[in-house]
Order: structure tokens, then C-alpha cells, then sequence
């Protein structure tokens, strides 16, 4: 056992415990004799403080002490049972690891040929079963409001799955890929390299692309800069590349926001966003739904 | 008047005001907070957030309410069980000055976001080494009092005060060993679960001996007083005493069940929070049971009523406590608002209440009065109490069980059947039950305010003289 650097802890500890419980049980034992005999009249102890603060000697009570009996030997059992004296393991041999391996093989044997079946199906197969989509839909009820929202139009730096626009592209087979492996979103910060004015000239010209009102001399300025430097991610015409998940600048949707000042705070400082990897954790059949539904969602006019 | 055929009860008084003060102040940043969870709206700014009022609350009301009810009471019944003047006035003066600074420097701290992250031990390593030395100058007069005692026994009350003061100063010099980095903030020694474990063995002896064993001394010491009565029994005392104290001890990894806490420790911390029911409920039975003969005087004395109502809660909450302990139980218990529900049974009913009911008897006393100026407002503040406590306990079991049966619901394929937020929402209307209940207990300090303020001003403040030792006390 690794609880215990040395063995002496585990000694130390038993003997403590068990003389504890032998000594409160020897305690209750040894105050439990006098009893009052019928019509006996209970005495005080004789001693008086602050002019009349005294006490009787009345026994125990029978059924508090019987409670403190039970509660002793209830102890003692428990810990013949199960793991607390020391190195001792127990003698049903029960650890929380062990019940916790237990419980999740139980879970994963009722639930898993429940998603499983799912697995011979083509994604937009399942994304047309509505028994399948309510299954993914209370797995994504869980394990991926926290940023996407209950709605699933995401929020700031968190994606919105309900419409048209992906990052990395959005056929079932690559969003299967995203949720499986996850993704890391970088983009540079070019706000040391460009200089503030820079920066603003690729910002106006950025919002020129998507037509959002911009200072036309500055976006004419700017748009030297994105050709010779952010053309690399975001492409020659600024439509992005699915293939790096560099987003589309063209298309008025924003993860960020797409007002000048957070353009400008995007170029400056660049942007870390990072979906984790799911495969390990929920297993290929639940992966299996979540995608059909995230694909239903911008794909099922039925669903939503 | 200060001389030494007086009792000290400057030092009584100073403390016995602050308590009606700080629990003003404490139960009022409670109502605050429980209303920032029904309208997150009134979180305003970062000094004002749920998050640095939280602790604020909970230190405002135990170590400064709670705090000041003990040094106020510890003062005044070793005194008078002892047949002495406490052993310094100074001394004495220093832990008053001393502790209204720490509850000060607090409540500008916690605001600021300075704070360990520790529960109940958020103070930083300034502000805890100030309360070691106040600590240690605490038990020298405690202790340097009883030392000099004119009285050959020690009453009960003063083995509660005394095993109280004794565990804090162990319980929070071994949970705030730190390593300061700056004047504001420091890091634990400990690490991981050893850190977590050393929290919660501190967390939970906060409970027992802070809230527990000390307001026990507080209650052996009223309660046979108030009701004029003998203790029931000394051998009921003595026994449950010195299991209480052992036991307690061992108690604090039930706060860490199916955590990366190792088996056999979560184990030995179920088994001891069990033993601990038959302990704990000695307390109450001694006291229950002191008012045999005196039942009749319930129904027309509200101070009698505070402190026999405290009882009630107290046995309520240390049999609720075993129970949540129990692996199976806490598996549905933990993290829910039962918990929450569970520790203000113990705060609100067993603390509040046993220090409303000796404050009544002590005020009067201590400032030349037969009486509260109002009787009356006494009754009504026992009743704004009781309903709030009631509303507030029942809420919060309500909304804990139901928290923790909607988290582990699962659907036919073994997903969730509620998401978080769905379980947040069906929660509102609990919450707010709860910030009434609060409220209400709340309105029942400012009740008691103004009684004391009434008292106080139409009495003067007296040294009470003390009595030649009687024949049957005598060393």
C-alpha cells in the first residue's frame, strides 16, 4: 500500500484506533454499574458553585447507552469489513478504485451495445434517426453546452455549430475528426511585428472583406499587408482554409466579434482556442451520435 | 470598582456588546449573500461578490459572533465558578482589543480578495499569527484563572471552555503553517491530499470544539442556572466529556468522502462521525433533562425557551451529522445544499440560539438590571428565530435531496437526465425560502439590539462583588 511511507504508520495508526474504541467502550462500561433503586432518592454531588449551580448523579441512561454500544460495535465490524486499520485491507477486500472500475464496467455493459448499434450505421443515417438524434442530443446536453451553449449557437471564442459556416469544414467525417482528436486554433500575434498602425490598416481592410463599414484609405493600405502576410493562412481572397482551420473572413461570422476594436485586439495579440479531444473519454459510440447530431443540426431541417 | 473583591466584568461586558454587534453584521452579510443567490443582480463589483462576501459571512458569524458570545461567557462563568477575579486584566483587555483587530482586519482583507482559500482559515499569515498570540494570552487568563481558584472542584462548563481553548490553538497553528511570499499572501505547507486533509481535520475540530464543546461549556453553565435546577448528571458529564473530545478528532475526512483520500482514512472518519452520535447527545440529554421539575417555568420564561430549543437543534444536527457521514448517504448529501442546510441547524438553532438565551441572562447582570428592558421583544425575537431557522433548514433539505437525486438521475441510455443549470433553476424557489428564513432571523438580532441598547442605557455597568467561599466548596 502507498498510503503509508513506512510501515510504523500503519501500526501507529491501528493501535490508536483500536485502543480508542476498547477505551471508550471500557469508559461506558466502567460508569455503567450504579443503578437507582426503586425509591431510592438521586443525591447531588455535595458541590455547590456560584451560590447554586450543582449536579445530581443520575445513571446513564440505558437506551444512550445501548446506542453508544451499538454504534462501537457497528465500528468495530465496519473496519474488520473494510479498509482503516492501517495496512489492513479489509476482509471483503473492497477498495474505492475497485468499486468505481466495477460500476463503470456494469454501466458500460447495459449502455454501450445501446450506442454501438449506431456504429454499422452511415453518419446521415443516424442524423435521420430520431431515436439516435435525442440520444445525441442529451450527450450533447452534457458534455458540450459548457461552451457551445444548450442552443448550440456557441458563444465568444466558442463556435456556433447551428449554421453553415466550420472552421475545419463540416462533413460528418471531418466533424467525427474534430471530436475525436479535438483541434488547437492558433493564430499569431502580429501586433509587435506590424506596429499599431499596421494593425489597424489589416483590421479595416479585414472588415472590408466581409462589407462591414471600414476606412476605405486604410483597407487599401491594409490590403498590401494581408496579401504579403496573413494571405499564408487566411488565403489570397480571405476565405480561410479548412484544412488549418483558418476562418473565412469573408462570410460576416465572428468567433470573436467583428467590431474594429476586436479585430484590432485579434491581429495584435492573436488568438489560442482549443476544443478538446473526446475519442478516450466518451468511446466510439458515443462519438459516433454526437457527430450525426452536430451534423443534423446546420443539415436536419427537421431537427431544431 | 476594579479591585480584587470584584469580579472582572468590564472585560464581559466589552465582549457581551460586540457579540449583539457582530452578529448584527455577520447574519446581515448572510442575508446579503442568500439574496445574491436568488437576484445574482446585487453582485456588484469585485469587493461586493458572492465570492469574498462568502467567507466574510462565515468568519463574521463564528469567530466574531460566535467568538465574542465565548469570550464573553468563558470570562464570566470561570469567574463565578471559581470564586475569583480573572488572573490579569490586562491580560484580559489585550484578548478584547486583540480580537475586535483580527474581526477588523478581516473584514477589510476578505473584501480585498486577500484570503488563504482555506475554509474557515481564509485569514492571511499576519492576521494568523495575531490571532496565535491573542490565543495564547486566552488561555493564560483561562487557565491562569482556574490555577487560582478558591474552589477545590471545576465546574463542567469550564472542562468545555477549557478542552475548546486547548484544541483551537492546536487546530489552527498545525492548519495555517504557511509560507509567506508577500505581506498578503502566503502558500499552505501542506500539499494535495495531505493538504486537504489537514483543512478538513481542521474544518470539522472547528465544529467540535468551536461550535461545539465550547457552546456546550456555555450551556452548563445557563441552562441549570436559568432553570434552577441541578445538572442531571455528573456521570453523564464526565463520560460524555471525554468521548466527545477523543472522538471529535477523527472526524474530519467524512468531508473527503470519494475523494483522493486514501480508504482506510475515509473509513476511520465514517466510523468516528458515528461514534460520535451517543457523545454529542450527552450533552443534550444533561441539559433536557436538568429542566425536570422546571418544565412549567417553559411557558413563561423566553430565555429558558432559547436555550432548551438550542438543545432540541443541537440533537437534531449531531444526529443529522453521523448520517452524512455515512458513505451511501454522503454519496447523495455531498455538494448539495444539504450540507449547507445541515450546518445552519447547528449555527443558527444550537449556536445562535444557546448564545441569544445566555446574552438575555447575562446583560441584565451585568449592567444592574433585574431584567432585558422588554421581556416581550425577547418572546418575539424567539419566535422570528424559530420560524427562521425552520424556513431556512427545511428549504435547504429540500432543494439538497432534490439536487442530489436530479444529478444522478440518468436517461434509459445512461446519459443525464438534467443538465446543471436545469437542477440551478428548479433550485430558485428554495433559495429564496432560504433568504426569508434568514431574514427573519436576521429581524430577531435587530430585535435584541435595541433590547440591549434599551437595557443597557437605562442600567450601569456593575462589578459584581464576590462572595465569601461556601462551607461545602472550600478547598
Amino acid at each position: 500500500m502507498s498510503d503509508f511511507v513506512n510501515d510504523f504508520w500503519g501500526v501507529y495508526i491501528t493501535v490508536i484506533v483500536v485502543v480508542g474504541i476498547v477505551g471508550l467502550a471500557y469508559l461506558l462500561f466502567s460508569q455503567s454499574r450504579t443503578t437507582v433503586a426503586k425509591g431510592e432518592k438521586v443525591e447531588t454531588m455535595g458541590h455547590v458553585w456560584d451560590d447554586d449551580l450543582e449536579e445530581y448523579n443520575n445513571p446513564l441512561p440505558r437506551w444512550w447507552m445501548l446506542m453508544f454500544y451499538i454504534t462501537l460495535i457497528f465500528g468495530a465490524v465496519y473496519l474488520v469489513l473494510y479498509p482503516g486499520l492501517g495496512k489492513f485491507q479489509g476482509v471483503r477486500g473492497w477498495t474505492s478504485v475497485g468499486q468505481y472500475k466495477e460500476e463503470r464496467a456494469q454501466a458500460e455493459a447495459k449502455y454501450q451495445p445501446l450506442y454501438d448499434k449506431y456504429l454499422k450505421q452511415d453518419l446521415k443515417a443516424v442524423a435521420a434517426d430520431p431515436e439516435a438524434q435525442a440520444m445525441g442530443k442529451r450527450l450533447f446536453q452534457t458534455y458540450c453546452v459548457q461552451c457551445h451553449g444548450s442552443d448550440a449557437r456557441g458563444a465568444k471564442g466558442f463556435p456556433n455549430l447551428t449554421d453553415h459556416d466550420w472552421l475545419y469544414g463540416g462533413d460528418p467525417s471531418t466533424i467525427k475528426t474534430t471530436i475525436d482528436a479535438g483541434r488547437q486554433g492558433q493564430m499569431p500575434a502580429f501586433g509587435a511585428a506590424f506596429g499599431e498602425e499596421k494593425v489597424k490598416d489589416v483590421a479595416n481592410y479585414v472588415l472590408s472583406l466581409s462589407g462591414k463599414k471600414h476606412d476605405a484609405e486604410r483597407a487599401t493600405r491594409g490590403k498590401e499587408t494581408f496579401g504579403a502576410i496573413c494571405s499564408a493562412c487566411h488565403g489570397p481572397d480571405g476565405k480561410g482554409n479548412q484544412a488549418m482551420g483558418a476562418p473565412n473572413l469573408t462570410d460576416n461570422v465572428w468567433l470573436y466579434g467583428g467590431t474594429e476594436k476586436t479585430v484590432i485586439e485579434t491581429i495584435t495579440n492573436g488568438r489560442n482556442n482549443q476544443m478538446p479531444a473526446w475519442k478516450d473519454f466518451l468511446g466510439e459510440g458515443k462519438v459516433h451520435l454526437l457527430t450525426a447530431y452536430v451534423w443534423g443540426l446546420s443539415n436536419n431541417t427537421k431537427t431544431q | 470598582m476594579e479591585t480584587q473583591s470584584t469580579y472582572n466584568y468590564k472585560v464581559v461586558r466589552q465582549f457581551a456588546i460586540m457579540t449583539v454587534v457582530w452578529g448584527i453584521v455577520g447574519m446581515l452579510v448572510g442575508v446579503i449573500i442568500a439574496a445574491q443567490l436568488v437576484w445574482p443582480d446585487l453582485n456588484f463589483g469585485p469587493w461586493l461578490h458572492f465570492g469574498r462576501l462568502r467567507p466574510l459571512h462565515t468568519n463574521a458569524v463564528i469567530f466574531a459572533f460566535g467568538g465574542s458570545g465565548l469570550f464573553a461567557t468563558s470570562y464570566y462563568v470561570v469567574q463565578r465558578t471559581c470564586n475569583v477575579r480573572l488572573i490579569s486584566d490586562k491580560l484580559a483587555a489585550f484578548t478584547f482589543w486583540g480580537w475586535q483587530a483580527i474581526i477588523v482586519l478581516a473584514a477589510i482583507t476578505l473584501p480585498l480578495g486577500l484570503t488563504t482559500g482555506k475554509e474557515y482559515a481564509e485569514l492571511e499569515w499576519p492576521i494568523d499569527l495575531l490571532i496565535t498570540i491573542v490565543w495564547v494570552v486566552y488561555a493564560i487568563v483561562f487557565f491562569g484563572t482556574i490555577a487560582i481558584r478558591k474552589v477545590k472542584h471545576i465546574y463542567v462548563a469550564n472542562w468545555f471552555y477549557g478542552a475548546f481553548i486547548l484544541a483551537v490553538a492546536l487546530l489552527h497553528v498545525v492548519n495555517s503553517l504557511e509560507i509567506p511570499v508577500s505581506m498578503w499572501k502566503s502558500y499552505s505547507i501542506y500539499a494535495g491530499a495531505v493538504d486537504a486533509m489537514v483543512q478538513w481535520w481542521y474544518g470539522h475540530n472547528a465544529v467540535g470544539f468551536f461550535l461545539t464543546a465550547a457552546f456546550l461549556g456555555m450551556m452548563y453553565y445557563f441552562v441549570p442556572k436559568q432553570a434552577g435546577r441541578p445538572v442531571y448528571s455528573y456521570r453523564l458529564s464526565v463520560v460524555h466529556f471525554w468521548a466527545l473530545i477523543f472522538t471529535y478528532m477523527w472526524a474530519g475526512p467524512h468531508h473527503l468522502h470519494y475523494t483522493a483520500l486514501p480508504d482506510w482514512t475515509q473509513s476511520l472518519g465514517m466510523v468516528f462521525s458515528l461514534i460520535l452520535l451517543a457523545p454529542s447527545w450527552g450533552g443534550m440529554i444533561n441539559g433536557i433533562m436538568t429542566l425536570s421539575g422546571a418544565w412549567h417555568k417553559l411557558r413563561t420564561d423566553p430565555i429558558l425557551k432559547f436555550l432548551v430549543v438550542s438543545l432540541s437543534f443541537y440533537g437534531m444536527s449531531t444526529f443529522e451529522g453521523p448520517m452524512m457521514s455515512i458513505k451511501t448517504v454522503n454519496a447523495l448529501s455531498h455538494y448539495t445544499d444539504w450540507t449547507i442546510g445541515h450546518v445552519h441547524s447547528g449555527a443558527l438553532g444550537w449556536v445562535g440560539f444557546i448564545t441569544i438565551g445566555s446574552l438575555y441572562y447575562l446583560l441584565p447582570r451585568l449592567f444592574g438590571r433585574e431584567q432585558m428592558h422588554s421581556v416581550k421583544l425577547i418572546e418575539a425575537h424567539f419566535w422570528l428565530a424559530t420560524v427562521g431557522t425552520v424556513l431556512y433548514i427545511a428549504a435547504l433539505w429540500i432543494s439538497g435531496v432534490m439536487q442530489g437525486l436530479m444529478w444522478r438521475a440518468l436517461n434509459p441510455d445512461g446519459t443525464l437526465t438534467y443538465a446543471f443549470a436545469e437542477v440551478v433553476k428548479a433550485t430558485y424557489p428554495y433559495h429564496f425560502v432560504r433568504f426569508l428564513g434568514g431574514t427573519l432571523y436576521l429581524l430577531g438580532m435587530v430585535l435584541m439590539a435595541y433590547n440591549t441598547f434599551r437595557t443597557v442605557t437605562a442600567g450601569r455597568a456593575v462589578d459584581a462583588k464576590i462572595p465569601a467561599t461556601t462551607a461545602s466548596a472550600h478547598v
